[in-house]
């Protein structure tokens, strides 16, 4: 499922949330990390509660609030790294980078934007203020599926600087490298 | 209903396995195993054989079923023998999940739902 190779060259620097902007529709959005409470828990919920399942990409996100609570408690852990725009108080979208596995380097991303902010420019800066969250923390590399007629979601990720590691499923594979990988202590000795 | 059940050692493929055993008892199916080469399982296909054996084993009920180990391409090969012996359906497992959350279909799935004649069944 991870993809086998990462691309090699690293990718441009990323913005750091938080970010403010003014979207196309005129609203005044702010992306900032997940700040691990309550409140903001709640407000994501509600905001997937609201979510038209007809953008539910592959499974996610789930269509009950109990299964919304559920998958968000496995997306929130400390582990995971969270942005969310927020539209006032309410959430207008959310993206976030989960780890494959314990002391993993590469992170599957997703994103899911509300239906009445999409198309107004949100998801590209949440999609940056992610990508800019983990480098600034580390993360190596990044990789995420997306179905094959999601032509939107595609030019997005390709605008941002994914390429397409995978194109023999259903689901295209792309992916993405945000640092160098770590140098291990042999490799430095070899360049001495 | 004549059942041909593909299996490659996947968790899916496994978890589809105790569904498909539960609905064939229930249901009086006529069930076939196909253990298949699935490239992209951690278990071979002995090993998976011994599981679908020992799952078998395990069942209170009294049903035939019968285990093969088919060889070669996995999924062409399911498909001749749905055609060629007449089953009524496949059933294969129904996709791995992503750390994310998100599913993933095997490349079994995937050229078997594309290709098949027969109806297909993906246990979730």
């Amino acid at each position: 499922m991870t993809p086998d190779r990462f691309p090699e060259e690293v990718a441009d620097d990323y913005p750091e949330p938080p970010i403010a902007f003014t979207d196309r529709e005129d609203r005044e959005i702010e992306v900032r990390a997940y700040d691990g409470s309550e409140r903001e828990r709640d407000a994501l919920a509600a905001m997937y509660e609201a979510f038209d399942s007809a953008d539910r990409a592959q499974g996610i996100p789930p269509g009950h609030a109990d299964e919304i609570r559920k998958w968000l408690s496995t997306i929130l852990d400390a582990d995971c790294y969270n942005v969310l725009a927020w539209h006032g108080d309410d959430v207008a979208g959310h993206a976030t980078l989960v780890p494959a596995g314990d002391d993993a380097d590469e992170y599957e991303l997703a994103i899911f934007v509300l239906q009445k902010y999409q198309e107004a420019g949100i998801g590209t800066r949440l999609i940056e203020a992610l990508l800019g969250y983990g480098q600034a923390d580390g993360v190596e590399a990044v990789w995420l599926t997306v179905e094959r007629w999601n032509h939107a979601a595609v030019s997005l990720y390709e605008k941002i600087g994914f390429e397409t590691s995978d194109a023999e499923s259903f689901e295209i594979g792309m992916s993405l490298r945000l640092n160098r990988p770590e140098r291990t202590a042999d490799a430095d000795e070899a360049d001495e | 209903m004549k059942v041909l059940l593909g299996i490659g050692g996947s968790d899916d493929s496994l978890r589809a396995l105790e569904r498909t055993v539960d609905r064939a008892v229930a249901a009086d199916d006529d069930l076939v195993v196909a253990v298949l080469e699935n490239p992209d399982s951690d278990r071979t296909p002995e090993e998976v054989a011994e599981h679908v054996e020992s799952v078998l084993a395990d069942l209170e009920a009294d049903i035939d079923v019968e285990v093969r180990l088919v060889e070669g391409d996995p999924g062409s090969r399911l498909i001749d023998i749905a055609e060629s012996e007449g089953f009524d359906r496949i059933v294969l497992g129904g996709g791995q999940t992503s750390p994310m959350g998100k599913i993933t279909l095997g490349s079994i799935a995937e050229f078997v739902l594309l290709n098949a004649k027969t109806t297909v069944t993906l246990v979730r």
